[in-house]
């Protein structure tokens, strides 16, 4: 029985508004933030980075877990914004949390759903026994073209999953649908992503997460109403409450992982960072699924199931929600422009 | 130890030098020291140059063979000192301690640097090399910032105002209208510089020394010999040490612990007490060094600094007139140079020869810091020499 | 500034910037951060053990850097402090993350993970902390 040991969120404290992004380019800011469910999103710092997110979201992780940062043996970080594109995100992070040298480490990318990847390699080296503890990261600083669509959601932010023996949360099963669907994509040298427009929809994201959950819920021979949250992968709020809808999920389900309308897409960290937040306030006995999307295309479905531990670490670090609604500070979109390198200085 | 005496000065204007070089800066301040002894090129026995960072200011080092070579003075031993700012005045200690120990009776310690042929984000960090480079420099820690975090603490702890700090470089620009060597030769206002633009808070751009080309330049004589030169000024009392180099290391931040080591020392050698300094030149960097400077000499009570200069005490001919060339804040700082000039001003002072700003004057004081006080040095000269 | 593209120069720095890793003399009980080769105290008698430090600690005095130096331009304006950590030495730091109006001589910090330094768009990120605001009881602030 292995699962999550300790959880840890982390989501840059600059916000800015659909309506200024709307505002900039003459769209209609009621049509845009209702159209996308989206109030503001995060903003990374100048000096905020995928590395530096994962850094402080794993140091919750490891705050929650209360493991010695030695006993983790592998390191995975999921993000399509790595700051190098050769030298691995990894090594700062396992140096950072104090536990290198003996461990392994790779950066993963598979658009949105990386993180998920990272939480199925771990796992299996866990069950396998090649790790003791394995440590999981999505985390990016999403890229957005000025004027494109996705700049009312790419955001910033990440969450970190340290996986073991004697979790707080079993991870019951995980399924995986992927297929070669050209959605979303990004070439190499190129600073922002190219998408299919309404393509990403039907074809991609619900095709993807659909089945994706399907497939888990044969997997574990479960209905979906047998679980307490539901959580999927948030590009916008539209998508996610779309496929609830799909499976009759009622919104006290999906609410609270619904992070998206605070902090926008966190790409890796999406969905991630919408399991922490529901793994905050889960309660012992509590079932949760989740499933991640990653353009490309798959979903990583997982079926969690909640244990008395769980209250034992809830409060031994930061909040996901705290993140998203303490100490958070507007920009316009000139601040914004200076923040995110749009200005060539 | 011998009895040693400047007996010749020289200096150029501090400025910006666009059509000059630090060579040549540093030839014509030679000269016009060697022409004020009234001696030969020839008569000089080694040099001693002080210099803060030529290497990245101009990408040259080995300056000390340079100074010589320019100067056509080819031959005799040459040496540079570097302490940050202070660099000057241990060009200054070296050689007076040569003559003293007897190797030579005539000996030139000059100070130079070229500082305006880099942008001004490159001077800013080069001058970061004084601090802890790995723990201060590589932050984008800079020197205005160091200094802001002292006058932040000098604010708290002692109540000290932004007006009280302004009025310290209000005091060197009057006294500076009056020096033609001056970069900035003008009259400011205390609202001019609370209306500056802020540079690290809570020190804006009137708080702090320009960035500055010049070179100055003295000879020094040992007693049998300058007691034949007509107008020689005593050296009579000297001491330099030392502090933690990274500020964050420092026990307090609102007092310079080196200051206060190398002043015992020279009071002591002088055998003089604080109140007996007529005309001194405090190491100004940043306004709130001069308030700092004030109380580790022991002009006023620790913490007392800004009273004591909204009382008037350092303006001419008060209680101790201070920066009366206008120190380094409306002088100008080119920092290798300044240690040398502040001790040109107080020769000057102590011949009687400063005509405008000239004031009363039996005893001066030097007082030269490198980094943020990690080297200073204090040196007190007289008219009279002293019998030791 | 060619020494700021030295790799092994940053290198070397990593341990101690990543988590405050300085040390304590066994023999008179001081710590030091950073790290000190040489007790200044007992000198060679001292004995130096490593220490990794909370991260959570005062503020000692704070500036607003609005004149950067080289490789800093685009981050003005920043806060640099001194922080007085609970353990006793006292270390520099930017302050982010927090409102310019939290920021005052005695308020309490905590350690964040940041970028401290980008040499170019070429060549290495360099890590480390610096500090952000926290309340009395160690939390986020609000």
């Amino acid at each position: 029985m292995f699962g999550i040991v300790g959880w840890g969120a982390y989501v840059p404290r600059y916000r800015i508004k659909t309506e200024e992004i709307a505002r900039v380019w003459g769209k209609d800011p009621k049509t845009i933030s209702k159209g996308l469910g989206i109030v503001e999103k995060s903003v990374p710092d100048l000096d905020e980075d995928t590395i530096t997110i994962s850094v402080e979201a794993a140091r919750n992780a490891l705050a929650r877990a209360g493991i010695d940062p030695k006993d983790i043996g592998s390191v995975y970080i999921g993000s399509e914004s790595h700051p190098y594109v050769v030298k691995p995100s990894g090594t700062v992070v396992a140096q950072a949390l104090g536990c290198a040298p003996e461990l392994m480490v790779a950066d993963l990318e598979f658009a949105c759903k990386a993180g998920t990847a990272g939480m199925q390699i771990v796992l299996a080296q866990v069950t396998a026994g090649m790790v003791k503890y394995g440590l999981a990261i999505g985390a990016d600083t999403s890229q957005g073209r000025p004027g494109d669509a996705l700049e009312y959601s790419a955001a910033a932010g990440g969450a970190a999953f340290i996986i073991g023996p004697k979790p707080a949360v079993v991870i019951e099963d995980t399924y995986s649908y992927t297929t070669d669907t050209p959605d979303f994509w990004r070439r190499e040298g190129q600073d922002y992503p190219k998408h299919g427009a309404r393509f990403t929809g039907k074809p991609a994201y619900f095709k993807h997460v659909i089945n994706a959950t399907y497939g888990l819920l044969e997997k574990v021979g479960r209905d979906v109403s047998e679980y307490d949250y539901v959580v999927f992968h948030m590009p916008n709020a539209k998508f996610p409450i779309k496929a609830m809808k799909h499976f009759k999920i009622p919104k006290e389900k999906y609410l609270p992982g619904l992070v998206v309308t605070k902090i926008g897409n966190c790409y890796s960290g999406s969905s991630l960072l919408g399991l922490s937040a529901v793994l905050d306030i889960a309660e012992p006995g509590q079932k949760i699924l989740l499933t991640s999307f990653g353009s490309g295309a798959g979903s990583d479905s997982f079926s969690l199931l909640v244990k008395d531990k769980i209250l034992d670490v809830q409060n031994k670090a930061p909040k996901t929600r705290d993140y998203i609604e303490k100490n958070k500070e507007y920009i316009d979109y000139g601040m914004y422009v200076k923040l995110r390198k749009k200005l060539k200085i | 130890m011998r009895n040693v005496a400047v007996v010749g000065i020289g200096e150029t204007a501090f400025g910006e030098h666009w059509e000059k070089s630090l060579r040549a800066l540093a030839v014509e301040a030679g000269i016009a020291a060697i022409r004020d002894a009234n001696i030969e090129g020839a008569d000089i026995e080694a040099m001693y140059i002080g210099n803060m960072s030529a290497g990245k200011f101009i990408g040259q080092e080995h300056l000390a063979a340079l100074a010589v070579d320019q100067a056509g003075l080819v031959g005799i031993p040459s040496s540079r000192l570097e302490a940050a700012c202070a660099s000057g005045s241990l060009a200054f200690r070296q050689a007076c301690l040569a003559v003293a120990s007897g190797e030579y009776d005539i000996v030139i310690a000059a100070g130079a640097e070229k500082m305006t042929d880099l942008q001004t984000e490159d001077v800013t960090t080069t001058l970061m090399g004084a601090g802890d480079q790995e723990w201060e420099g590589w932050l984008g820690m800079t020197f205005p910032g160091l200094y802001a975090l002292m006058a932040r603490r000098h604010m708290y702890e002692y109540n000290t105002t932004r007006e009280q700090m302004a009025l310290f470089s209000v005091n060197g620009h009057k006294n500076a209208a009056l020096n033609p060597k001056a970069q900035f030769p003008f009259e400011i206002t205390v609202e001019d510089v609370l209306n500056s633009p802020l540079v690290a808070d809570p020190l804006r751009l009137l708080d702090c020394s320009p960035v500055s080309d010049g070179a100055a330049a003295v000879i020094i004589a040992s007693e049998d010999v300058a007691k034949r030169f007509e107008n020689p000024i005593w050296l009579i009392g000297s001491g330099q040490a030392t502090d933690n180099l990274a500020l964050h290391d420092r026990k307090s931040l609102t007092s310079l612990r080196a200051t206060k080591i190398a002043a015992k020392r020279a009071y002591e050698q002088a055998g003089i007490a604080p109140e007996k300094i007529d005309v001194a030149e405090v190491h100004d960097c940043f306004s709130i060094n001069g308030l700092v400077a004030l109380e580790d000499l022991g002009f006023c009570e620790r913490g007392k600094s800004g009273k004591f200069v909204e009382d008037g005490n350092i303006e001419r001919g008060a209680a101790v007139s201070i920066n009366t060339s206008g120190g380094l804040k409306a002088k100008g700082h080119p920092v290798g140079a300044t240690g040398i000039s502040q001790i040109i001003e107080i020769v000057k002072q102590l011949r009687g020869e400063c005509g405008k700003r000239q004031v009363p004057a039996e005893f001066g004081l030097t007082h030269n810091v490198g980094g943020t006080g990690a080297t200073v040095v204090v040196n007190i000269f007289g008219k009279e020499l002293k019998e030791r | 500034m060619v020494h700021r593209s030295s790799v092994p120069m940053h290198w070397r720095l990593y341990e101690s910037r990543y988590n405050l890793v300085g040390n304590k003399c066994l023999v008179c009980g001081e710590f030091f951060y950073p790290s000190k080769i040489v007790c200044p105290n007992c000198r060679r008698r001292g004995i130096l053990k490593r220490v990794v430090f909370s991260g959570k600690g005062k503020i000692y005095s704070y500036t607003i850097i609005r004149n950067a130096p080289r490789g800093f331009e685009k981050y003005a304006p920043y806060v640099v402090a001194i922080i007085e950590l609970d353990e006793g030495p006292r270390v520099m730091g930017w302050i982010v993350d927090s409102k310019i109006s939290d920021i005052k001589i005695g308020q309490r910090v905590s350690v964040v993970f940041r970028k401290i330094y980008e040499d170019g768009k070429e060549g290495l990120i360099h890590y480390g902390f610096k500090f952000r605001v926290i309340d009395e009881n160690n939390q986020l602030r609000d």
